[in-house]
């Protein structure tokens, strides 16, 4: 079984540069667990104590996993996960 | 330094005008690893605040997508502060995910002038770099 996660620039340090990673699992959950076994630490810039970052947009294949369930999410064969941190900001102290 | 051509810091501070009270946020393209940064890109601001802004998820994929297909990267991403100055909050740094865009600030404060300033923010350092438009490039 092989789910594609693409890795945003700044969290390829885990992963030894490389873009993009396989892993495997029913849920998006396990599949981060999956891929924590390999790149050690990449699950904890992803996940906190009440589930997926806030300011860590997730998507599996064209869709945000907030409105798929979040971690929650069903993920298959051949389906593509995408990480992309949040580009946001402002004055706001 | 930013190499920023005199369209581009215009069409920066028109979009930021345009959504003030708002702060305006958005990107400009370039070919990876060019440092050039050439296509403009608004961004809609999810937040729609005058002290914060958010890039709207799904408008960030398709985006970040049409980059990586056509070889290019966020050279540019720009957003306005609509009371304070041209200058990276804390919250700025905070959340700074590219670390080899160049960030820039945009003040709306004035109505009539144009505060405008580019940062490199990386580990949560800011360093504060000249804009400079290429047509003032000194002649060889």
């Amino acid at each position: 079984m092989a789910i594609e996660v693409r890795i945003p620039t700044i969290l390829r340090n885990y992963t030894g540069g490389a873009k993009s990673v396989e892993g495997s699992g029913d849920t998006l959950a396990s599949l981060l667990a999956d891929l924590d076994e390999r790149y050690s630490g990449l699950q904890e810039r992803l996940v906190d104590d009440s589930g997926l970052r806030r300011f860590v947009n997730v998507y599996l294949n064209d869709e945000d996993v907030r409105f798929l369930g979040g971690l929650d999410a069903p993920v298959s064969d051949g389906d593509t996960v995408t990480v992309l941190p949040a580009v946001a900001g402002g004055a706001t102290p | 330094m930013l190499t920023l051509p005199g369209e581009l810091r215009a069409a920066i501070i028109a979009h930021a005008r345009a959504d003030h009270p708002d702060e305006a946020c958005g990107v400009i393209a370039g070919p990876a690893g060019s440092d050039r940064p050439e296509r403009f890109i608004q961004m809609t601001n999810a937040e729609r605040s005058p002290t914060f802004y958010r890039f709207d998820s799904l408008e960030q994929l398709r985006v970040w997508r049409e980059m990586d297909d056509a070889g290019e990267e966020p050279v540019v991403i720009y957003h306005s502060h609509t009371a304070t100055e041209a200058y990276p909050s804390r919250t700025d740094i905070a959340y700074a995910s590219e670390p080899g865009a160049h960030y820039v600030l945009v003040s709306t404060r004035d109505p009539d002038t144009a505060e405008l300033r580019s940062f490199r923010i990386a580990d949560g350092v800011v360093t504060e770099e000249e804009v400079r438009d290429p047509v003032d490039a000194a002649p060889e």
